[in-house]
């Protein structure tokens, strides 16, 4: 479906940038036609009595060319874990109370007007600074690299949500009725993307990466012959914030502004 | 004397007619029983089910051990109770499976707050049964 | 010196029982605050996915600072061993122990889960400064407590000076710990700092002391027992000591980030932004709670006044307030910079300055917690003997000639 959006917008498309990432245009189009080559590295989940292990360190690449703002990966997200659009829950916070797993983020450089948008969600970062501040451990990383709240256990201080550069959590302001069952979310806690664990686990992508799989490779950074491995090998990919040194899973393609 | 031995026996007697009387009140829970066979024998997951929870839940979240015996979620989807229209009834409602011994024995619960407390039919996947 | 006597305040007047009766107004409207904030959940507050932490948080983080500030008093007669400071001791560690108490009370009222304080107290993960702040302020109840026991029983009074150099040090660690909640955290341009630590630990020594000076002449005036000037006057000289050294701190903080350009708007926003940021800081922070105080204290006329004094140390706390709301609340709605020098905009407030309006159970909850400190030390002290029945100079200052 990104590809018609993408026709029509071809006006709007820088055609210099086209022709420079063409063979990145390509090869993930390339990637595309044979759906195959996804399924069958995810699809080899490990046995579900047998835990996690860092041997694997999951991660997404996004490619940023492509992205035209259309909200693809947001709407997949808020049904597939029953936030925003996909939860009748929520009835009485504000705007700004409101949780957002993902969003699109648009950024543009003032003096030459060049502007991306990109999807952001939670970095899933190799040493992220709110597990470092969760006082009780309910904010940790899984063996694998996934980012979670142990909600069990949160308090809800929102510390997590202070010490976070992406500003990927959220926090519940009132009480849920609506939840999934493959996604708890309850009052006083904190949340945010969680890679679609569920999903993962079950040896799928998650649901963001599905819907908009022209654009976004999911996979493990740590197999040199993933998609994504050869794909950062080949093309590079950058991360936000690499300042920070928090090494997220989370890597992006054509942020040049 | 005689009269501190009449008192004491009129003591016992209001205490054991209140004993009596408040146990006449209170009606056991009407639990609604599922269909087929739990994962383990009655007596053991009404002493012990709390534990099951408590155990299987940091194996789910913190090493994503997904196995569906002691899943919460195979628990709400075989133990789901439906109302008289067919729907299945939500923690609000006394009938609720885990509500209606919980609230007999008075011990709160939190696990609805976050947890989906009926099967939810817009689930997209299945569980992966246990092989 | 002369042999101090200490001996509970009476508390029969109609005055004292007024009081009691509107702290304890101010306590049960504070906890009804947080049973509507708890039963209804954090929407009906002004606090949002943006601005997490509120105006409680304001009041809390004051109280806790002003706590172990509180206790400098103490530490000055026991550790350093100034005999002046002697009699104030115990009323300086009963006051600390009654602020820690009030702005825990409202920190941990508003948890997301208030419910779950069990499980704060038993799942720690000890890179997180918050779970050592747990055990520092759970230990510094229990070290004050044996400090005022050691102070206030005669055949303890040997270890009154391991007692109190313990809690000075632990107090020290405490302040490091909650300026350490800001200075950690890299994610926001407004944070991640050194100077947070330092710079708390001479907030506490200002801002403690001052709501010490007026407990000590409330206490006093009160109760109709001498307060001399001599004891009074020293406490007001060093409370403009203080309040110089959170000036100078404060300075430091601003022109260390106005060098690095990459802080330039960050600083902008709170210096010279068009937001309530700036006027807390330039108006109330600055010229009502620092500059005010430092003058009316160390002027000759206004500072033998005890008038004037009253009326600094209480610009000293109402300056304090400010400033907590303006690093937490100000430091929170800068918003975090994800590509740097760039325009970014979304639907979660990206790019954009978070707007905070506080609400009444915020303000309620964070008043309750000033009445749960004000309480408790108005009722210990007719309890125990922490005041002394006199703190005239002729009983107390040590360098007192009678005149002849």
């Amino acid at each position: 479906m990104n590809k018609s959006t993408m026709k029509n917008n071809d006006a709007l498309v820088d055609k210099k940038r086209r022709a420079i990432l063409g063979g990145t245009t390509a090869a993930i189009a390339g990637m595309a036609i044979a759906p195959g080559i996804f399924l069958t590295e995810t699809a080899q989940a490990r046995p579900v009595d047998q835990p996690v292990s860092s041997k694997t360190r999951w991660g997404i690449l996004i490619n940023t060319n492509n992205c035209n703002d259309c909200n693809d990966c947001v709407t997949a997200c808020q049904n597939e874990n029953g936030w925003g659009a996909g939860s009748s829950d929520e009835k009485n916070s504000r705007p700004d109370q409101k949780a957002q797993w993902i969003r699109t983020v648009k950024v543009t450089n003032k003096e030459t007007g060049y502007a991306k948008t990109l999807p952001m969600m939670c970095q899933h970062c190799e040493s992220p600074p709110c597990v470092d501040v969760c006082p009780t451990g309910a904010s940790f990383k899984r063996e694998d690299g996934i980012v979670l709240v142990d909600k069990h256990i949160c308090i809800g201080c929102r510390y997590c949500m202070m010490a976070c550069p992406y500003k990927a959590r959220s926090f519940i302001h009132e009480k849920l009725t609506d939840q999934l069952s493959y996604a708890p979310r309850g009052i006083g806690t904190v949340e945010s993307c969680t890679m679609c664990v569920h999903r993962v686990d079950n040896g799928e992508n998650p649901a963001c990466v599905d819907a908009c799989s022209d654009s976004m490779i999911f996979g493990d950074l740590n197999d040199p012959d993933s998609n994504i491995s050869r794909e950062l090998a080949k093309h590079g990919g950058t991360q936000i914030r690499a300042d920070l040194r928090l090494n997220p899973g989370v890597r992006y393609q054509g942020l040049n502004v | 004397m005689h009269l501190l031995h009449i008192l004491k026996a009129l003591f016992m007697a209001v205490m054991l007619m209140t004993a009596i009387a408040a146990n006449a009140e209170i009606p056991r829970p009407e639990v609604v029983e599922a269909e087929g066979k739990c994962v383990e024998p009655t007596d053991v997951m009404r002493r012990n089910h709390m534990e099951f929870i408590l155990h299987q839940r940091d194996e789910t979240v913190h090493e994503g051990i997904r196995t569906s015996k002691h899943s919460f979620k195979q628990c709400i989807s075989c133990h789901a109770v439906k109302d008289d229209q067919g729907e299945y009834v939500k923690v609000d409602d006394s009938k609720h499976f885990c509500v209606t011994c919980h609230e007999y024995a008075a011990v709160n619960i939190d696990c609805f707050q976050c947890h989906a407390d009926t099967p939810r039919s817009t689930d997209k996947h299945e569980l992966r049964v246990n092989e | 010196m002369k042999k101090i006597y200490f001996s509970e305040i009476s508390g029969n007047s109609l005055g004292y029982l007024a009081i009691i009766a509107g702290l304890g107004l101010l306590v049960a409207l504070g906890f009804g605050a947080f049973l509507y904030m708890e039963h209804n959940g954090h929407w009906v507050t002004g606090m949002n996915n943006e601005i997490v932490w509120g105006l409680p948080h304001v009041f809390a983080v004051f109280l806790i600072v002003a706590a172990s500030g509180a206790l400098n008093v103490a530490s000055i007669s026991s550790v350093f061993s100034k005999t002046a400071y002697k009699p104030l001791a115990r009323l300086s560690g009963l006051l600390s122990l009654a602020l820690l108490a009030g702005g825990l009370a409202v920190l941990v009222l508003d948890l997301g889960r208030p419910d779950r304080l069990i499980v704060a107290m038993t799942y720690y993960n000890f890179k997180s400064i918050f779970a050592w702040n747990i055990y520092l302020y759970t230990g510094f109840f229990v070290i004050v407590i044996i400090y005022l026991w050691m102070m206030m029983e005669r055949k303890m009074n040997g270890f009154t000076k391991a007692a109190g150099t313990t809690a000075f040090i632990w107090r020290l660690a405490l302040t490091t710990g909650t300026g350490s909640i800001f200075g950690f955290i890299v994610a926001r341009q407004l944070y991640d700092s050194a100077i947070y630590a330092p710079l708390f630990i001479v907030m506490s020594f200002s801002f403690g002391l001052a709501i010490f000076i007026l407990v000590l002449m409330a206490t006093y005036g009160g109760t109709g027992r001498p307060l001399g000037d001599a004891i009074l006057f020293r406490l007001k000289n060093l409370l403009g000591v203080f309040i110089a050294a959170v000036l100078l701190m404060v300075t430091i903080f601003y022109l260390t980030d106005l060098y690095g350009t990459e802080h330039h708007d960050a600083v902008a926003f709170i210096l010279n932004g068009d937001n309530i940021y700036t006027k807390l800081f330039w108006v109330v922070q600055i010229i009502l709670g620092s500059l005010a105080p430092l003058a009316l204290l160390y002027n000759p006329v206004t500072g033998t006044s005890r008038a004037w004094i009253a009326i600094a140390s209480i610009l000293v706390i109402i300056g304090g307030l400010a400033q907590l709301y303006v690093i937490l609340i100000g430091g929170q709605a800068f918003p975090l910079v994800l590509f740097p020098g760039m325009e970014v905009s979304s639907s979660f407030a990206d790019g954009v300055v978070a707007s905070y309006s506080p609400s009444l159970p915020e303000f309620l909850l964070g008043l309750g917690g000033v009445a749960i400190a004000l309480i408790i030390v108005a009722l210990a002290m007719k309890v125990l003997q922490f005041a002394p029945n006199s703190l005239a100079d002729a009983d107390v200052d040590p360098h007192y000639k009678a005149a002849s």
